[in-house]
């Protein structure tokens, strides 16, 4: 079991700590680093120590839990909704999550939360994958579906709209998705698979688009706070790498689902530097959130100011939000309204120019760029 | 005459104040192209013309060649006026790498002293001295592994490069890092390789050597009475260095080291070229013909040279993301010692700018940072806090510099195990140990009482 223990480790960390007898000379250096008793199973990303299995599994989980701790994530008694994709990131923090709540006598009242788009075919591996952590962790599984939420599926509006521009609308939607579903289902709060290396990509973005504002709140560890369901990140200083990792050296998981997004060149980028980054210096990424945290912004740069959608009280800066905005032309059976060059009739000339800035945008940079 | 109808056209000869001389070989540089194209123009495809004077052809960022001057010249002209850069009464060095932005930047600040000089013959009262300029050069030439005669050659070259920019005497210093130990040469460049030696990374490296020169540069500035420091940074160095900041965890400090002013430095910094594009001011150089001379530049190392690549790929997607990375920096807060705050020392400043400065001097509060020691960046809060406590625990002069580093210096630059380290703190330069001195002296009043007489200690190792 140990043997195959550290074959997954080295997969993962692409470290290979190869097997003892083939070189000898590195045999002393092969017990584990933090415990001194067992043989080593892994190099840890984030300190390239060589620890055990047991060791890794302890201190990914004290890591979260000191994240949770340090910045009042969670009041007891919270119902919180689990954002699941059914990709790594959301199984592993389903697990760790229920996990700690039960050691660590958190409290919360855990469901987890995943989205249907209603495309054909797209979310059933991923589905079957968040009714498996159901049945494995014992929490509950709430699956809203776009038709639940807005009255249409993804299949539904493609037909309508065709295939041109639908990506909108899917990204548009997603974005409230979980908001809505988790106020239908009642939760205090959302918890998000998004970890360290989502956080250092996004402030590298929000640099390298000159956009201040997000830059100033990319790393807050929850979101939302003045909201009626307010956003956190347990795993902001997980490094991609342990999850996987954490994933790879358990039993329980021998498959993971990678989410099949798409990603446009310019994230791409980004994502490589990260992770060339982190291969030269695997500190790299804690230190670009640091950074984040402390950049000085100043107090006379302008904010966006944030509203609510007059119909749907989501967050908006116009006077409707753009979901609104495109169900009402779906509904109407106009669905080019509020994507493309529409003229909005007299006293609507200019939030249609708004709308039309904001998804030329989306056009640029499809839309993903939005964390 | 060029073909863009001179001046007078395009404007450009109001902005453009060289000499004469430099004026004619500019322009007869890009003519013979011109008149080519012109005898084409009949037959084949039509060229596009400068949209500045619309009179001749575009050759660089859709202008003609003056125009395209005049614009690079125009924005370093303005960073030096709005912010007050160059006072009269100044004295200024130069720091010469032989790379085009200082190239560029000796070039327009000799261009700017001709004028004043000119200026100052023609007036009657002759009240506004001019201000006095030198050139630094600081020769690296131990860490690369040229040979000894093509360094000879590359500081013949430099002395060339500034002996031509006439009138006006400007006097070169060129002085090899080592000289930084002001011991004789041998023995500091012994000392110097192992103190690199002694930083096991080489991002590490290459950053503390960076911080070595501008030492290096202060010391010649303070030796020869300079009261100004003149770097070429460009907007394309500013992004990588923005960039390569927040990967080394330094976004607190960031905003210190991009602004046109930096003050916290015995001889204030300044950066003119901050607004121009690498890719610009090298346009420019070959433009001008003007020489350059970077046999002795090394690739950037580890992250920089990561960086470096990363920002050149998106440049090449996008080629104003290098000045969006800068904006978005510019947006954040800078410190009290980015400007000027000398009494008197907007005096000179055109009656309708001086209201300007003189009112954020007295609507500001200046409290003092405290510097790291090593790289001078200011500390975050927590750092600060963090330093205080290890401050009132440690017992020697190591100690209480080591508490007082910024972070990253700690990661990246100090040697992890005691004996490593003690050995790296002995072979620091003066300099950077008179920095401590300074910092802890602004730090607080009880620690300066626990540290003088460490300090005195080290002074009599100093010397």
């Amino acid at each position: 079991m140990e043997a195959a223990g550290a074959t997954a480790g080295a997969t993962a960390t692409a470290t290979a700590t190869a097997d003892g007898s083939s070189k000898p000379r590195r045999s002393s250096s092969r017990q584990c680093s933090i415990c001194n008793e067992r043989k080593a199973a892994l190099k840890r990303p984030k300190t390239l120590e060589q620890i055990c299995r047991e060791c890794f599994y302890v201190v990914f989980e004290e890591e979260i839990h000191k994240a949770i701790v340090d910045s009042h994530l969670f009041r007891p008694g919270e119902r919180v909704a689990i954002g699941a994709s059914g990709g790594k990131d959301s199984t592993v923090l389903a697990y760790v999550l229920s996990h700690l709540n039960r050691r660590h006598n958190y409290g919360l009242d855990l469901f987890l939360l995943s989205v249907d788009e209603g495309i054909t075919g797209y979310r059933d591996d991923s589905l079957e994958t968040v009714k498996r952590n159901e049945v494995q962790y014992g929490l509950p599984l709430k699956i809203v579906s776009y038709k639940d939420l807005y009255g249409w599926t993804m299949d539904e509006i493609v037909k309508a709209i065709g295939m041109k521009n639908n990506c909108t609308f899917c990204g548009v939607f997603r974005r409230q998705a979980l908001d809505r579903g988790a106020a239908l289902m009642k939760a205090d709060k959302i918890v998000t698979g998004h970890n360290a290396d989502d956080i250092a990509e996004t402030v590298i973005l929000n640099i390298l688009r000159g956009d201040i504002a997000r830059l100033s709140r990319c790393t807050l560890i929850t979101t939302g706070e003045d909201g009626p369901i307010p956003r956190c990140k347990p795993f902001k200083y997980t490094y991609e790498k342990e999850i996987v990792s954490r994933m790879l050296i358990s039993k329980s998981w021998t498959t993971f689902l990678q989410n099949a997004f798409t990603l446009n060149a310019y994230r791409g980028f980004a994502r490589e530097f990260i992770k060339d980054l982190e291969k030269i210096r695997p500190r790299a990424i804690l230190d670009i959130i640091t950074s984040g945290e402390n950049f000085r912004i100043s107090t006379s740069t302008k904010m966006p100011e944030q509203g609510t959608c007059e119909r749907c009280g989501y967050i908006s800066s116009q006077k409707l939000c753009k979901a609104c905005v495109l169900l009402e032309g779906l509904n109407r059976g106009m669905p080019k309204l509020g994507i493309g060059r529409v003229r909005g009739e007299d006293g609507r000339r200019r939030q249609s120019k708004q709308a039309n800035d904001a998804s030329s945008l989306h056009r640029k940079q499809s839309g993903t760029l939005e964390f | 005459m060029p073909s863009c109808g001179g001046g007078g056209a395009c404007g450009s000869n109001c902005s453009r104040s060289g000499g004469g001389d430099d004026d004619e070989t500019r322009n007869l540089l890009p003519e013979p192209e011109t008149r080519s194209c012109a005898d084409d123009d009949g037959q084949s495809r039509p060229r596009r013309l400068c949209f500045k004077c619309g009179e001749a052809e575009e050759a660089h960022n859709s202008m003609c060649p003056p125009c395209f001057r005049a614009s690079v010249f125009g924005k370093f002209k303005l960073a030096v006026t709005t912010n007050a850069m160059i006072a009269p009464t100044d004295n200024v060095l130069v720091a010469f790498s032989g790379g085009p932005a200082s190239r560029l930047a000796l070039q327009f600040i000799h261009e700017m002293q001709y004028k004043a000089l000119k200026n100052w013959d023609a007036s009657k009262s002759q009240a506004l001295p001019v201000f006095g300029v030198g050139v630094a050069f600081i020769d690296e030439s131990i860490l690369s592994p040229k040979p000894f005669h093509e360094v000879e050659k590359v500081i013949e070259d430099i002395k060339l490069i500034v002996s031509d920019l006439t009138p006006a005497h400007k006097e070169l210093h060129i002085a090899p890092i080592e000289r930084i130990y002001s011991l004789d040469l041998m023995e500091g460049r012994g000392k110097l390789k192992e103190l690199l030696h002694s930083i096991a990374d080489a991002t590490g490296r290459e950053d503390f050597l960076q911080y070595l020169r501008m030492l290096s540069l202060q010391k010649i500035a303070l030796d020869n009475k300079y009261n100004k420091l003149v770097l070429g940074s460009c907007t394309s160095g500013i992004a990588r260095h923005v960039l390569s900041s927040t990967v080394k965890g330094q976004g607190y400090s960031l905003p210190a080291d991009l602004q046109y002013v930096d003050s916290r430095w015995e001889v204030p910094v300044v950066l003119p070229l901050r607004d121009c594009l690498a890719q610009e001011l090298s346009m420019l150089c070959n433009l001008d013909g003007l020489k350059l001379q970077q046999v002795l530049d090394r690739p950037c190392a580890g992250i920089n040279g990561l960086v470096s690549s990363f920002v050149s790929l998106l440049q090449d997607e996008n080629p104003s993301r290098e000045r969006t990375i800068v904006r978005t920096a510019e947006k954040l807060k800078p410190f009290g010692f980015n400007k000027f705050v000398e009494n008197g020392y907007h005096d000179f400043l055109p009656s309708r700018l001086r209201p300007k400065f003189q009112n954020i001097i007295n609507e500001e509060t200046n409290h003092s940072e405290v510097l790291c020691p090593i790289c001078g960046s200011p500390l975050s809060e927590s750092e600060l806090l963090s330093s205080k406590t290890t401050c009132e625990t440690s017992q020697t002069s190591l100690e209480m510099f080591v508490a007082h580093c910024c972070q990253s210096c700690c990661f990246q630059i100090l040697p992890r195990e005691t004996k490593s380290l003690e050995q790296f703190f002995s072979l620091l330069p003066g300099s950077m140990m008179d920095r401590v001195k300074n910092d802890m002296s602004a730090n607080c009043r009880k620690l300066r009482e626990q540290i003088e007489d460490c300090l005195l200690s080290d002074d009599e190792e100093g010397t």
